[in-house]
């Protein structure tokens, strides 16, 4: 884009015209649900399967196959409905979404048009707003189409069929950023729930964007649409590119470039979005109801029965880590980011007793080790250090038995090979000396040739001591209790005075 | 015309118990009629010679071993062309699929197998079960055993003309607006559509989803009877399929009558319409019925008049859905077309389908169209519940509904082939219970001569509310003891045994 604009918290302020330009942006996500097979059939569902290895008969589209409903996608999305705070349907219904291709093998796609199984609900933003959601629906993936092989147009139908959720946002966001922050926080949500991993790279998270731009204050304009987003960074970037190639269109004064009611698609590459089809060239798709499946009844205890199933959720985490843990905002986001974290780390801290130094522990130790190629786990709970471990090394430092560097030389062995940090200490006699008379001479020894630290500490330069501590916890194997060895050298230049 | 007395299936698999008769030689018989008959009547698309013979070997050892007989124990029984067993071509009388294998074996024909039933070939239908006659196979039409001139009804032609003629004592029809009941009333035969829901349709190759449901074509009330017990049932593979157990037969103390019985007769039914054969054959069938006990009762079912356009939006709306998935990618016939994908499918609909099915998914196609679906399939969901209140009302008041089962007897083949209209019509009588998923059975009552023509049989209606289906049963065994209509037989049967 050419013109160039300044932007004023929501407002993008046109160099030109002096206008402050609003967007006014909606998303429509769809997010997998993390059930072992398929939403109408027993097939597995499994990331990266050579193509066509995870069909039967109803995936496929055979013709006299019928839908069976999964009951654990149902479940699972309940369970995203309550935690967005969302009404869940005593009674909703399936329907079938009709339109011709390739990747969908019964030409038609059982979803829910008019009566969703729920409605209502939103997410709160960390920036601030609130983002209501008009509603969740239920409905099934459909396979892919490969065209990169020569002429050919192959089709892989593995996904097809997989439990999906879609949720549809009202238009309440108007920046990029805080699109990214609402996809951000539903993700978060799906995942804390348990009804999905929600990962982008692997398809279980896709977006579309509509958008629209208007002048401060004035009514809403033509929305377009971008489908298909894959990344977070594609539906910034395409937000990006799309809010002022709209701002600019209008204030061409063409009306012939004036947004119109389409479709456009994200170019990665090009970092453009273009028209894929205009209004004109919309698909009806006869909806209607899903005459193979009867109504979804959820009854109340049904629903009560998946409130029960929810965790706390990562917002409400958050400002309970930093009103009652006393955690900053920095540790309570590193720690909620993922539940098992938050969880690991809710299970140390109520072993130890002390939120704080639980929480330094993984935020600059435990996270590390799920980094470190050598330690084969992919999440927290994979790995050989466990929550009572550390609690356990946190109270050998706190009763003075472990000096820190000790503690992070226990830790790094405990995160290898998930050793009990109190064995670790003994095998490896790293106890600190807490033994008067042999500090007594370590500090004696240290302070002999040193008359300038006894100086500049009786000239009440107390800093000057470090220079003798070194000395002592060289002596000690670094054994000595730093605490301790700094009293007795104050006691002994007291002494000598 | 003769009289013959060939054995029922329940007389068949009766004789096999005793060692009157082996499975071997039941079937030898079957397929010797069929040898004799198929060649003029076209009943059947295909013919599992080997595949019969080899497991009425099987069935003998079993049965020689002392195994225990299921209740269709030997029993030679013929599957429409829409119904899917592995490995055998299901085509639905269709170029569509005239090489379709199915991959798996419906439910309710896995059942008739372990019944012990021997499946011994596919019989002709209209295509995709859309029709009156037959006549809309893509395979030519099958012909009336009464009069080889005539259209056997539709559109379980095959399975109707394959009982009527003695080819197998038992069929399988799929009755969606009466495709079992009008092909039995038309070559003579008993016919049964059970409840919407009674029979699961797994691997019944869909035409209007929430009308079809799976009916025996026999020659006795009791193998109606026989069969709906091997056949109903709950089945988890369709979420249609009612959660009872298969149905048990009323067994009342008098089963010759039918004392306080209310027998509703609806006006609508007995308009001027009838052919006057048609009218004498059913009068004399009341008048039977109060005979044996029953009040005759004169109702009204005002919306009658409003099923065939009900049906025909409701159907043709399913239909266009149900049909979509054959499109050349993933199975079936396949055409080129300009290279395009949308060319592929336009090439392999326009090829594959035939001129009646093109104008049902054209029909559908519009009435779910935006802008037209309230007005159409809005309007017509409506009646639809209009006319299943008439039944309700009715039912509050009779027992039974009785009238005739089809307006004409047997028309010639070629008569309405060129006015879809009249063919529509030919289902008036037949259409309003499917549209209230009701039970309801034909079963002869008599003979009808044209005028200078041959005697052709007339069929007696049977409805019974939601559920009643043992009630319908008992009345048409009742009617049919006390008459001899069903012992009637077409020139040339017989050859069976």
């Amino acid at each position: 884009m050419s013109a160039e604009f300044e932007r004023d918290g929501t407002a993008w302020i046109s160099a030109s015209t002096g206008t402050r330009w609003v967007p006014v942006i909606g998303l429509e996500v769809h997010a997998q649900l993390a059930t072992q097979s398929k939403l109408f059939c027993a097939c597995e569902v499994r990331f990266g399967a050579p193509p066509n290895t995870l069909t039967c008969p109803i995936c496929t589209g055979q013709p006299g196959t019928l839908p069976v409903l999964n009951a654990t996608a149902v479940e699972l999305a309940v369970r995203v409905a309550l935690a967005v705070g969302a009404e869940v349907a005593a009674e909703s219904k399936f329907d079938r979404k009709n339109y011709f291709y390739c990747d969908i093998p019964k030409n038609f796609q059982i979803s829910q048009f008019d009566r969703p199984y729920c409605t209502g609900g939103g997410i709160q933003l960390p920036s601030g707003r609130f983002v209501r959601l008009t509603r969740i629906h239920i409905e099934e993936d459909a396979g892919k189409a490969i065209h990169d092989r020569g002429d050919e147009t192959l089709v892989d139908l593995n996904r097809a069929g997989v439990a999906l959720i879609e949720s549809v946002s009202e238009a309440d966001m108007e920046s990029p950023e805080e699109a990214v922050e609402y996809l951000e926080a539903l993700k978060e949500i799906i995942r804390y729930v348990g009804a999905g991993e929600a990962d982008m790279e692997k398809g279980q998270l896709r977006c579309d964007v509509n958008v629209s731009v208007r002048p401060q204050g004035e009514p809403w304009r033509t929305k377009v649409e971008i489908k298909n987003l894959n990344s977070f960074r594609n539906a910034r970037e395409a937000l990006e590119y799309e809010i002022p190639r709209q701002i600019e269109a209008y204030e061409s004064g063409d009306e012939t470039r004036f947004p119109r009611q389409e479709t456009r698609l994200f170019d990665v590459r090009a970092g453009v979005t273009r028209t894929m089809r205009s209004k004109e060239g919309a698909s009806d798709y006869r909806y209607f109801a899903e005459p193979d499946l009867p109504p979804l009844a959820l009854s109340e205890s049904f629903v009560e029965r998946q409130r029960g199933l929810l965790c706390e959720l990562p917002e409400a985490r958050r400002r309970r880590y930093r009103e009652e843990l006393g955690l900053s905002e920095y540790d309570a986001r590193v720690l909620t980011a993922v539940r098992e974290v938050a969880d690991w780390f809710e299970a140390a801290a109520r072993l130890s007793g002390r939120p704080k130094e639980t929480a330094n522990w993984i935020a600059n130790d435990v996270l590390g080790g799920l980094a470190d190629p050598k330690i084969e786990a992919t999440s927290i709970d994979e790995l050989p250090l466990k929550p009572f471990d550390l609690a356990e090394l946190i109270a050998l430092v706190a009763e003075g038995t472990l000096h820190s560097t000790g503690a992070r030389e226990v830790m790094g062995e405990m995160l290898r090979t998930g050793a009990a940090p109190r064995a670790l200490v003994a095998e490896r006699g790293l106890e600190q000396v807490e033994d008067e008379g042999r500090l007594e001479v370590w500090c004696r020894e240290a302070l002999e040739g040193r008359e300038q630290v006894v100086a500049d500490v009786r000239a009440g330069r107390i800093k000057a001591l470090g220079a003798a501590v070194g000395p002592v916890m060289k002596a000690s194997a670094g054994k000595a209790n730093p605490r301790r060895v700094r009293e007795i050298l104050l006691r002994i230049i007291g002494e000598d005075e | 015309m003769s009289v013959a007395a060939a054995p029922d299936a329940t007389a068949l698999r009766a004789s096999i118990l005793t060692g009157e008769r082996s499975c071997a030689q039941v079937v030898d018989g079957a397929l010797a009629a069929i040898e004799a008959r198929d060649g003029e009547l076209s009943a059947f698309l295909s013919v599992e010679r080997e595949a019969a013979r080899e497991r009425a070997a099987r069935l003998d050892e079993r049965h020689a071993a002392g195994e225990t007989c299921g209740p269709l124990f030997g029993v030679p029984v013929a599957i429409k062309a829409n119904m899917c067993m592995e490995g055998v071509v299901t085509s639905c009388g269709s170029r569509m699929l005239a090489n379709y294998r199915a991959p798996y074996t419906a439910t309710f024909v896995q059942r008739l197998l372990d019944a012990g039933a021997i499946v011994v070939g596919v019989t002709n239908m209209d295509e995709f079960a859309m029709g009156s006659s037959s006549e809309n196979s893509a395979f030519g039409p099958t012909h009336n055993p009464w009069d080889v001139a005539r259209a056997p009804g539709g559109s379980s032609s095959g399975s109707a003309a394959a009982v009527a003629a003695h080819m197998v004592p038992l069929a399988l029809g799929s009755d969606t607006g009466g495709s079992v009941r009008q092909p039995a009333a038309l070559c003579g035969v008993h016919g049964f559509k059970p409840t919407y829901g009674r029979i699961s349709r797994y691997g019944l190759i869909a035409f209007g989803s929430s009308l079809d449901q799976v009916g025996p074509l026999a020659r006795s009330v009791r193998d109606l009877e026989r069969v709906l017990g091997v056949l109903s049932g709950h089945d988890p593979l369709d979420s249609t399929s009612l959660p009872l157990p298969p149905v048990e037969p009323e067994r009342p103390e008098h089963p010759e009558r039918l004392d306080g019985l209310r027998l509703g007769v609806p006006a609508e039914y007995l308009g001027d319409d009838l052919d006057d054969g048609v009218r004498r054959s059913v009068e004399a069938a009341l008048e039977c019925l109060v005979e044996l006990g029953c009040e005759r009762v004169d109702i009204d079912l005002p919306h009658t008049l409003h099923a065939i356009p009900t049906y025909y939006v409701v159907a043709t709306a399913e239909a266009s859905s149900n049909l979509a998935r054959f499109d050349g990618v993933g199975f079936g016939a396949r055409g080129e077309g300009d290279g395009s994908l949308q060319g592929m499918f336009s090439a392999t609909r326009d090829a594959a389908f035939g001129d009646e099915v093109k104008r049902r998914i054209l029909l559908g196609t519009f009435v779910l169209s935006e802008g037209y679906h309230d007005a159409w399939y809005g309007r017509a969901l409506r009646v639809r519940t209009l006319l299943r209140r008439d039944f309700e009302h009715a039912f509050e008041e009779v027992d039974v509904i009785c009238g005739p089962t089809s307006p004409t007897t047997a028309f010639p083949l070629g008569e309405r082939v060129d006015d879809p209209l009249a063919m529509y019509r030919s289902d008036r009588l037949t259409v309003p219970t499917s549209l209230a998923g009701l039970p309801a059975l034909s079963l002869p009552c008599g003979l009808a001569a044209d005028e200078g023509g041959a005697p052709l049989p007339v069929g007696l209606q049977v409805i019974g509310p939601a559920l009643a289906d043992a009630r319908v049963l008992r009345v048409a065994a009742a009617f049919e003891a006390s008459t001899d209509h069903h012992e009637r037989s077409p020139e040339g049967a017989g050859s069976e045994r």
